[in-house]
């Protein structure tokens, strides 16, 4: 039996919430080979609210009708642009499907000032940082390789290469660090990449320098076709403990449980405490991206498990159990979200395809004789199609 | 003018010594170079003058030296890495070539890559496996990278400072059997681009062209042809990406012939670039093809090889000889 199976047919009750659920550092080495996760929660499946000793959170009914309207809209907005790669306007596609409360949790959690590294499937923690999702959607569609400045949302390109960007949030939060600044940085990544030797320096260099980084894993349970017993034989938020810094399980379909653990990582950041690794005990309810056949490798009934475990069928039923959201509030988001649908469609189909001349732009910021002479030659190359056309009139 | 005599080494660490004082943003960060100050002492004495935070010395990871600088560089500073040994890069190179290179044009611009990875490379030092290769090609076939190599002190030392304030990722490859050779350094005086080579000696009747650690022995050769009556030019061509190919255009259409000649492996190396861009630009002022000279398509040998491998004095004459034969 599976790490992943195992978890699915046991959804923790509500009843074990204060003897059981206990991660925090000084607690998270006890059971070292246990398969049964321990997980932050705040939000049971079935959407009773729950108390957790660490971690705490109060929000208004306001906010909590905001997470929900992020993840609705994250939702839709990964829903448009599947349906648009099977329509040969994407190239490809990653969806986040299932796992837009550990992105809207932890990106909920940031402020202005903290600085996102991302994989290429943060879309919900793009949203939170008010990139426009058109912008994602320019390298899925062969565009561009990222296309957007990094520095206006501080959220930096998407990584294709896995766990590459721990490295570059580290030195970042090193700089952050150096600059006397308060800010703290965040790294996404998957339980593939936690293999990668990538994430191992990043977390020895983290340690040694004190960076103010949260390592945000989202352990979706699949690495392609690889579960994550293919990746770790023991829970992988118990590595950061050999590293030097604790590490926290949180339930990544519980979008409280991740805004209250990540905010807490982050706070702990700010005050020169060092990184936390936060693993978002998740599930990628689609495929791995557009490309992929998850039917050749994983079983019906594990999705569905999961899908009792729907992070915004979760938050709606507490929403409603709390009187917090009204039938006219779910009305008004439905048509937000066909609105949104509708504008990325459009905004797709209208994406330009580059300017040929363009392969030689920005290959260097001081500039090189070789690529000036190589784009002269192309141009002339371009221009002579152009004449011919021209004759022929 | 200020004129100073010093070693290659010494150039360096004055260069890096006059960066780390000009630019606050500048960072050393490598394994031994706070106390130590690095195993061949280029940053020797910076760490104790600059501290901790900004001569760093860090954990024994290449993958994670370059990844953290680039972290860093999108933070604002500007730091200069060391990577111990040529061989010792190739942990690193992922982060060099997926990342550094690339992210500068992903971004359509908007964020600059200023990171200098240092490099001692080449042999002729009598060490052990992954301590003498030559692997530049390996890096100048990335776009986005520029790889440069000095082959006397004031190049290093200047060079140094245009790597430091360039907003381009370099590769800058150290010639470390050159290290404790002595030149002038005229510390107030900016040669050329960092780009741009220069003719180390003037000849008529072939060109040399080198880098780095073959510079010196193609000046000994021209030296040597020169008792039998022949006229060698010796252009250093400084840097490998981009090549300044006008520079050796200039040259060949002047002597006709052409000779590259680098420790790296011929077998897809600078000089079949080289090679072909020449023959390209210069088919009809060509009296004779252009040769190659550099090592061969086998691993480094151990060192009690070495001389058989590297490029010496005799096999760079003997490739003029063929050349002046045709």
């Amino acid at each position: 039996m599976t790490v992943e199976s195992t978890a699915a047919r046991k959804p923790r009750r509500s009843s074990k919430r204060t003897s059981a659920v206990k991660t925090t550092a000084k607690t998270s080495a006890k059971t070292p080979q246990s398969s049964e996760p321990e997980l932050v929660q705040l939000l049971t499946p079935e959407g009773e609210r729950v108390e957790h000793p660490d971690y705490s959170i109060d929000l208004t009914a306001d906010e909590l009708r905001g997470l929900y309207r992020d993840m609705v809209l994250t939702r839709r907005f990964d829903a448009e642009a599947t349906a648009l790669q099977r329509q040969g306007e994407l190239g490809l596609w990653a969806s986040l499907l299932g796992q837009e409360a550990a992105q809207i949790g932890s990106g909920r959690a940031l402020r202005d000032d903290d600085y996102v590294f991302p994989t290429y499937r943060e879309h919900g923690v793009a949203w939170c940082r008010g990139v426009d999702p058109t912008n994602l959607l320019g390298m899925f569609r062969g565009v561009n390789h990222g296309g957007w400045d990094p520095n206006s949302n501080n959220f930096h390109l998407y990584t294709i290469v896995i766990g590459s960007q721990t490295l570059h949030a580290t030195g970042y939060a090193m700089g952050v660090a150096k600059d006397g600044a308060d800010s703290a940085v965040i790294a996404y990544f998957g339980d593939g990449a936690s293999s990668q030797g990538d994430v191992a320096e990043a977390f020895t260099f983290s340690a040694v320098y004190n960076a103010p980084v949260v390592f945000f894993c989202q352990n979706n349970q699949w690495a392609i076709s690889e579960p994550t017993e293919k990746q770790t034989r023991v829970p992988l938020y118990q590595r950061a403990q050999g590293f030097g810094f604790p590490g926290v399980r949180v339930d990544g379909n519980d979008v409280l449980a991740c805004l209250a653990v990540t905010r807490s990582a982050l706070e702990r950041a700010r005050r020169g405490e060092g990184p936390t690794l936060v693993e978002a005990f998740t599930y990628r309810m689609g495929a791995h991206t557009t490309s992929d056949d998850p039917t050749k490798y994983r079983a019906d009934e594990e999705r569905a498990s999961w899908e009792a475990k729907d992070p915004i069928l979760r938050l709606r039923a507490y929403l409603e159990k709390e009187g917090a959201a009204d039938e006219a509030f779910f009305t008004a988001l439905d048509e937000e979200s066909e609105a949104l649908g509708k504008r990325v469609r459009e905004a797709v189909r209208a994406m330009p395809d580059p300017d040929p001349i363009a392969i030689f732009d920005h290959a260097y910021a001081d500039g090189n004789p070789l690529v000036d002479e190589e784009r002269a030659q192309f141009a002339a190359y371009q221009a002579s199609f152009a004449d011919s056309a021209e004759e022929s009139k | 003018m200020a004129m100073e005599k010093m070693s290659i080494a010494k150039a360096l660490n004055e260069s890096l010594r006059k960066a780390l004082d000009t630019d606050p943003k500048v960072l050393i960060m490598g394994e031994d170079v706070g106390k130590l100050g690095g195993v061949f002492r280029i940053t020797d004495g910076l760490q104790k003058d600059f501290g901790e935070d900004r001569v760093i010395d860090t954990p024994l990871a290449e993958s994670g030296i370059v990844g953290t600088a680039i972290g860093l560089a999108l933070r604002g500073y500007r730091p200069v890495v060391e990577i111990q040994f040529d061989g010792f890069v190739f942990p690193a190179y992922d982060q060099i070539v997926t990342q550094l290179a690339k992210m500068h044009a992903r971004a359509l611009g908007k964020i600059k890559l200023p990171v200098v990875v240092r490099i001692p490379y080449g042999g002729g030092i009598g060490a052990v496996e992954h301590h003498s290769e030559s692997p530049e090609a390996l890096f100048a076939h990335v776009a986005g990278l520029k790889v440069v190599s000095p082959s006397n002190a004031n190049d290093a030392y200047w060079m140094m400072q245009q790597a430091v304030q360039s907003d381009d990722p370099i590769i800058f490859f150290e010639p470390k059997r050159r290290y404790w050779d002595k030149g002038e350094v005229e510390t107030d005086s900016i040669p050329g681009p960092l780009h741009k080579a220069s003719v180390a000696r003037t000849g008529t009747d072939l060109t040399l062209v080198a880098y780095g650690p073959m510079v010196k022995v193609c000046l000994e050769a021209a030296a040597a042809a020169e008792e039998e009556g022949k006229s060698i030019e010796v252009l250093d061509l400084r840097s490998m990406s981009p090549i300044d190919f006008d520079a050796i255009q200039t040259s060949v259409e002047k002597t006709g012939r052409l000779v590259v000649v680098h420790e790296a492996p011929v077998f897809y190396g600078s000089g079949a670039e080289i090679a072909a861009r020449i023959t390209e630009r210069c088919f009809y002022h060509l009296e004779a093809p252009v040769l190659r000279v550099g090592g061969y398509h086998a691993p480094y040998p151990p060192a009690r090889l070495e001389d058989e491998y590297l490029p010496g004095l005799d096999r760079v004459l003997d490739a003029v000889d063929r050349s002046l034969a045709y």
